[in-house]
């Protein structure tokens, strides 16, 4: 074999060992979480997986007793929407989504302020500090 | 590393420590300090770099006013159709949010296509958050009307199209999935949601309602989720985790307490009618509110048993008179609590509470079970199933497997009802039978004071 030869399937090897890389990138890419956006995805459920476990621990300790004023704080948490509606208002000029925007922040705003102020009432009458239960 | 985020981040601590510290009611006040501190921080947040800030500021006084308002004229026995009401309202903004991220994604920080096609995740996380949003909308309207009244039962056929409403909207809603994100989809799967909450909870009945509303206060917090993964917001994602984790575990609590299983609570079966049961030729023996003073004056221990009676009988402060008057006469007064009494989770003991009585006086079913056999008198206002033994030794009734109060075991019940009609499961109370319980007949308000008269003479 002359070494022109050897030469010419030598790039040709080499071509196609660049095409490959680029199917395995995209490959990779796609499939295998080195995409900079899934990425992101996958820390956002991360988060919420931990948020879950979180949660379990934390409300089971709540005592009975406590359970309606649990259920309107948490209520007047999820007001937490607020923070979505104000992104949506935040456009220039009078558009369906800043209306749409600014009706859902009223609507968050009843429940944050309703919610904490009726809590604030239910937890205001289990105030009777005295020692211990007597069984 | 902004000051925004780590303001974010502060926020979703003061919620998880607000939640943490409703464990006592010492430190729950605080709690609700924290949570306020930590909207606050969070909302300022929200409002530092948006444009139309003003805007915003107006709509949230606007609201806070409305929300103060009702928060200070709402009566505690109004509170669960509140919470389901206020639940409503949280849907339905998290379904505008939803249609706004829609519509206009880059306005989210969505990455768009060039053909403005947004990316199927992010199609999925908004119609998660629409069609969760619109049906806690949706059946907190009708949770609420049922819980002020203004709604009876309605069991019918209705229920198996439900199911079938259901899987059209997953179909409909993987349709949207695909290239054609037009509008119409959007809007066909959002009324299929609406009328998919309204079905959901149309056919169940008034004392199953604690599940239901935990339910809902579940969704609304899966929605928060959804929408938060819409907005990449990581506070709306940890908020809305907490918020759905407490509502499913106070879901979860009610139905063990029922000893039933979810879907028989959301699927309820038709019951056509329980048969009325024998009572052996036996006849329940009646009182007076004059003698049950007599009696209760001259006991040692005695324990009350709230139920939803006392509550729809506004009664909770004769309830106190009554105990009030019995410690002076030194009898030991206590509270015996079942988890699924009234019509929300903890609605008794807020009840008790707000009539000042001490909630160290209040206990829970397996704190007191077993105190009942040393007890001189049970006084049970307004309660029924929760007392009734068949749930041990019935196995073809309804409520069997529920744990119940054992106050058969004392030496005398006492049980003040409007008349001798059974209870929301429909089956009749052997215990009202039996030689050592007693039938007093009325209005619990009314019979209460005359018993709190009769004791003072």
């Amino acid at each position: 074999m002359s070494i022109d030869k050897l030469k010419s399937h030598f790039e040709g090897l080499n071509q196609s060992m660049q095409v490959l890389q680029v199917e395995l990138d995209s490959f990779m890419a796609n499939y295998c979480g080195v995409n900079i956006a899934s990425d992101e995805f996958l820390l956002y459920v991360n988060i919420f997986m931990l948020a879950c476990f979180v949660g379990y621990h934390v409300v089971w300790n709540v005592t009975p007793s406590l359970h309606t004023p649990l259920m309107s704080v948490t209520n007047a948490i999820s007001g937490i929407v607020i923070i979505g509606s104000i992104a949506a208002t935040s456009t220039s000029g009078i558009t369906v989504n800043a209306v749409l925007g600014f009706l859902a922040t009223v609507l968050a705003s009843i429940n944050i302020f309703g919610g904490f102020g009726v809590t604030h009432k239910m937890l205001g009458l289990f105030q009777n500090n005295k020692k211990g239960k007597q069984l | 590393m902004s000051l925004i985020g780590i303001g974010h981040i502060f926020s979703s601590i003061c919620f998880i420590l607000s939640l943490k510290f409703l464990s006592s009611p010492k430190t729950a006040r605080s709690g609700n300090l924290l949570g306020i501190v930590g909207m606050f921080v969070a909302v300022c947040c929200a409002l530092y770099p948006a444009q139309n800030a003003i805007v915003s500021i107006i709509g949230i006084l606007l609201g806070g006013l409305f929300g103060y308002s009702i928060a200070r004229m709402v009566q505690i026995t109004q509170m669960p159709q509140l919470v389901a009401g206020f639940h409503a309202l949280v849907g339905l903004a998290a379904l505008m949010v939803a249609l706004c991220a829609f519509s206009q994604p880059a306005l989210f920080g969505i990455k768009v296509d060039e053909s403005s096609h947004i990316p199927t995740k992010a199609i999925v996380e908004i119609i998660v958050g629409a069609v969760v949003g619109t049906i806690t909308f949706s059946a907190s309207v009708i949770a609420c009307l049922k819980l002020s009244g203004k709604v009876g039962v309605t069991k019918s056929v209705l229920q198996k199209y439900w199911i079938i409403l259901g899987i059209i909207t997953v179909v409909i809603t993987s349709i949207h999935l695909g290239d054609c994100q037009c509008g119409k989809f959007f809007a066909v799967s959002v009324l299929l949601s609406l009328v998919l909450g309204v079905v959901m909870v149309l056919p169940i009945g008034g004392a199953d309602m604690p599940v239901v509303v935990s339910l809902l206060n579940s969704y609304s917090g899966w929605a928060n989720a959804g929408i938060g993964f819409t907005v990449s917001n990581t506070t709306l994602i940890i908020t809305g985790a907490l918020v759905g984790s407490s509502g499913a575990i106070l879901s979860y609590i009610m139905c063990k307490a029922m000893n039933r299983s979810i879907w028989s609570v959301i699927f309820p079966a038709n019951s056509e009618g329980c048969e009325k049961s024998e009572h052996h030729g036996l006849s329940a023996s009646f009182t007076s509110a004059v003698d049950v003073g007599f009696l209760l004056k001259n006991s040692g221990s005695v324990i009350i048993v709230p139920g939803y009676g006392m509550a729809v009988a506004q009664s909770q402060r004769a309830v106190k008179e009554l105990t009030d008057l019995l410690i002076e006469n030194d009898v030991d007064v206590k509270f015996a609590i079942h988890p699924v009494a009234g019509r929300m989770p903890g609605h008794m003991n807020v009840l008790l509470a707000e009539a000042g009585i001490e909630y160290e006086q209040i206990f829970e079913l397996e704190e007191i079970n077993d105190k009942f056999a040393q007890t001189d008198v049970v006084l049970v206002v307004g309660a029924n199933d929760v007392t009734n033994p068949a749930a041990k030794t019935d196995k073809s009734s309804p409520i069997y497997g529920m744990p119940i109060l054992d106050v058969g075991n004392a030496k005398l019940v006492v049980f003040i009802k409007r008349s001798m009609s059974s209870g929301y499961a429909g089956v009749d109370n052997a215990l009202f039978y039996q030689k050592n319980t007693m039938m007093l007949l009325g209005d619990a308000k009314k019979v209460l004071e005359d018993t709190v008269k009769a004791i003072k003479e």
